[in-house]
């Protein structure tokens, strides 16, 4: 009696452990995947983003018009775009500074809420800031999960139903670009309106642009705007330091830009 | 509406509107319970693997003191997290790219290898344990289910001949040995969190997981030896109340004893492990100060100005060279070192804090800083979990683990005999 | 088996079967590495759960653009395609149109100064001179709202659609 029922246990076992282990064996050790990270790939779809900083003048409208159409929460200071103010002083001082996200535009002259005479003021623009679409992206290779990636044409998107809430990414992102939504608890980001962009519209913030300051399109086609402006004018990315080849570039970038 | 962080995170300066501190102090008490567990490990198997023969008391009871925290290190990772329930997906689809997946891998191997260790050193008590309970007729309810723990526990082996134990012990020094490397890479990896992140200019460094792995093993040993004082002040307390019945010990000079020997052999450990781990810190600095790259401005500012009395006053002066003084002056006490070994938790404690906090203390634009409002009253859920009272919760759950695994696997060997 | 020192590590294999069987319970199926043939097909850029993507692509649009405009209100479309203000797209002022005119059936319109002043007041470092718009190189009527007309709201003046003065107020003036 006794034997008998560890002969059953024993069969148990190893029937469950013959079950159980090809159900789902890791997902690396399948040799499609062991091709996809040695494969290259094609050159397929890329979209990238042009921000031509000459031309901004700090009315926030993209802001308002992301915050509205991707729901983050109007009354919140996080936001998927942002518009920086700097103010360069005679001195060399840098006064730089971003309320709400700049979402109510900038009515009044006061960076980082200082009164500053007008003669002290050497100079002074405004940066529209956004995900910088890197090819090498920290935030996708930092989470642990798999909620973080990547789609076919080079947009990192977030998985709302996965995400795990740990702040990862937003710790290794360097441009500051992703935060908590504050309904969902995830991770969230610019994803240059992937419902948008997808159906052939515009992102938002780039229908709202009155100045035409923000152009998106795809890197790898030869008739697109962006790729012309790429090619042949002289645009810089965003601390390129970093490594994470940024593919938002940007016209008439700054050294005191952060 | 809040978005989270914004209730502890004060802005100065140009920071970006997403940039709060968003790792707050339950990812300052992670890395500070794994070192610890990391350290007890080790303290152990300086008896178990190299065989240090004076350890041989604190061994068992640093074992399983290890175990205990073994199932706290994930609770703070759990409170921390926006959505605690999804924690499991990190088991469930690791991204191996991502350091924080591979906690998944070395946790669960961390925990196998010090179950297995407790099971081999405690086998021939679980047997002996069910065998006598086995024996007894007319058992209480208690009993009953003390007998069922204690059944399952022996895994069907009730093989107690010599040859067989002196199985165990070969395979305990096995384990030891593969353990070793697993608790290193358990809170290595814990620096490794820390030290890859690019975007991160005070965390990025690899020397970061050495730095926490020689703290790790300065806090162990320091809380395996507090615990160790406290379990036998509390049994010099039994004996003067006369219920030594059931006690290890018969009198409270046995105890002195033990104690003060064991505390004397441990304390040289720590201290060697103390000035290395100081050493790598200082080194760290120096290098930053002397490649002083981009982010070295921003840095200089929160390491000398905005967090000098956290990083020299608390940890390096309070937590470091105040107890290595105590701790080294001739004629150590037990009150004394009892004051030495807080010290150098609070030391530890506040390299965490100074790591976890101070590298969110600049923006990373390094134009702007942010301070940390440590919630200490909670208002709501979040600041109830990420405040004082999560940290505490934290901090008192291994003890309470170890009380109840105490009473399964004694830590004493003459409690086991008596028994 | 023989011997009892493989009982943890038998204990082991079970919690590891154990597990494995769980995660191909929780694990959603479209979990995976997806090829799409691109350079993001790898472990690192592209383990996901294909259904992300359908669900992001299935976020409401809201902001419709003027095209949509046109249709019904072919008259101040016309207008505001005159005017300076031709590249101010409708929805910046009246708010998103999303499903309008069933969702919302009314659109709210902003009126207020601060509206205005996100492009006119004037910054010592607000370019006033724009050479992109239609008819460039064209001047922003750049106002210091502090001083000009503060605690009225702009409309009652201007006519934002024809990017000027309102036709009844140009009378006054040129009758004074």
């Amino acid at each position: 009696m006794n034997n008998s029922r560890r002969e059953f246990l024993k069969d148990t076992v190893k029937a469950i452990l013959l079950a159980g282990l090809p159900l789902s064996a890791f997902e690396v050790f399948k040799p499609e995947v062991f091709a996809a990270t040695i494969l290259k790939g094609n050159k397929g779809k890329q979209w990238a983003f042009v921000v031509d900083i000459t031309k901004c003048v700090g009315c926030g409208m993209c802001v308002k018009a992301c915050k509205l159409e991707n729901e983050v929460p109007y009354d919140t200071t996080v936001s998927r775009t942002w518009i920086e103010r700097y103010v360069v002083l005679k001195d060399g001082k840098v006064l730089t500074d971003s309320p709400m996200a700049g979402r109510d535009g900038y009515l009044k002259d006061d960076p980082q809420g200082q009164k500053i005479p007008k003669e002290d003021i050497a100079r002074g623009f405004f940066v529209p800031k956004l995900c910088n679409l890197c090819r090498k992206s920290t935030c996708v290779q930092v989470c642990p999960v798999g909620a973080s990636h990547y789609t076919p044409e080079g947009i990192v998107l977030v998985d709302r139903e996965w995400c795990i809430g740990c702040g990862y990414c937003i710790m290794a992102c360097p441009y500051g670009t992703r935060f908590f939504h504050p309904v969902y608890k995830t991770a969230e980001k610019c994803n240059i309106c992937y419902h948008r962009i997808t159906k052939g519209m515009n992102p938002a913030c780039v229908d709202a642009c009155t100045f035409g300051v923000r152009k998106h399109g795809d890197i790898n086609d030869p008739n697109s705007e962006v790729r012309k402006i790429v090619l042949t004018e002289r645009v810089s990315v965003l601390k390129d330091e970093y490594g994470t080849m940024p593919t938002t570039f940007y016209i008439g970038l700054d050294h005191t830009v952060r | 509406m809040l978005v989270h962080g914004e209730i502890w995170t004060i802005k100065e300066q140009f920071v970006y509107p997403n940039e709060f501190i968003y790792w707050s102090i339950q990812i300052v008490m992670y890395p500070f319970i794994t070192g610890l567990l990391a350290g007890a490990f080790i303290l152990a198997s300086l008896y178990h693997f190299l065989g240090i023969k004076e350890l041989k008391e604190v061994s068992k009871f640093s074992l399983i003191l290890s175990f205990a925290l073994f199932f706290v290190a994930p609770i703070p990772l759990l409170l921390h997290l926006q959505l605690p329930f999804r924690g499991i997906n990190v088991f469930l689809t690791p991204h191996f790219t991502s350091a924080i997946s591979a906690f998944g891998l070395i946790y669960a191997a961390y925990g196998t290898v010090v179950a297995a260790e407790i099971w081999f050193i405690y086998r021939r008590y679980f047997v002996e344990m069910a065998r006598s309970l086995r024996d007894k007729t007319d058992k209480r309810f208690s009993e009953k289910i003390k007998y069922i723990i204690f059944s399952v526990l022996t895994l069907g082996a009730y093989d107690v001949s010599v040859d067989a134990l002196r199985k165990d012990e070969k395979a305990v020094k096995i384990l030891a040995a593969v353990g070793i490397p697993t608790a290193f890479l358990l809170h290595g990896y814990a620096g490794f969190i820390f030290g890859s992140v690019k975007a991160n200019a005070l965390w990025m460094s690899p020397l970061m997981p050495f730095i926490f792995i020689m703290s790790a093993v300065v806090s162990g040993i320091a809380l395996c030896m507090l615990t160790y004082i406290a379990v036998m002040e509390i049994n010099k307390f039994l004996i003067k109340r006369k219920r030594t019945a059931s006690l290890p010990f018969r009198s409270e000079k046995e105890i002195r004893r033990v104690e003060i020997y064991e505390l004397r052999v441990t304390v040289k450990y720590l201290l060697m492990f103390m000035v290395v781990a100081i050493t790598l810190e200082f080194f760290d600095l120096i290098f930053r100060g002397y490649t002083g790259v981009k982010s070295w401005e921003v840095l200089k500012n929160v390491i000398y100005e905005r967090d000098f009395f956290n990083i020299f006053i608390l940890q390096y002066g309070i937590g470091g060279v105040l107890p290595m003084f105590i701790l080294l002056l001739p004629g150590l006490t037990v009150k004394r070192s009892v004051v030495g070994l807080i010290l150098v938790l609070l030391g530890i404690f506040m390299m965490r804090w100074n790591v976890v906090i101070g590298g969110q203390m600049f923006s990373v634009t390094f134009d702007g800083y942010m301070h940390y409002k440590f919630p200490i009253i909670p208002h709501d859920y979040e600041t109830f979990k990420e405040g004082l009272f999560g940290a505490i919760l934290v901090g008192v759950m291994p003890f309470f683990l170890f009380w109840i695994f105490n009473k399964i696997a004694p830590v004493f060997d003459s409690q086991v005999k008596k028994t | 088996m023989k011997s009892h020192v493989w009982r943890p590590f038998l204990v082991v294999l079970i919690i590891i079967a154990a597990f494995l069987i769980l995660r191909a319970f929780l694990v959603p199926k479209d979990f995976g590495i997806h090829l799409q043939g691109t350079q993001y097909g790898n472990y690192t850029t592209g383990y996901y759960r294909k259904g992300d993507e359908d669900y992001w692509k299935a976020i409401k649009v809201k902001h419709r653009t003027r095209d949509y405009c046109k249709d019904c209100h072919p008259e101040e479309f016309e207008n505001i395609m005159k005017s300076k203000h031709a590249k101010v797209q409708c929805e910046n002022c009246h708010g998103p149109a999303t499903d309008h005119p069933e969702k919302p059936e009314k659109l709210s319109i902003d009126r207020t100064r601060e509206l205005c002043l996100r492009c006119h007041a004037s910054l010592p470092y607000r370019p006033s001179v724009y050479a992109q718009l239609p008819g460039a190189p064209i001047t922003l009527k750049m106002q210091d709202p502090v001083k000009h007309n503060p605690g009225i709201e702009c409309v009652m003046c201007h006519s934002p659609h024809e990017a000027a003065l309102k036709k009844e107020m140009l009378k006054k003036e040129t009758r004074r």
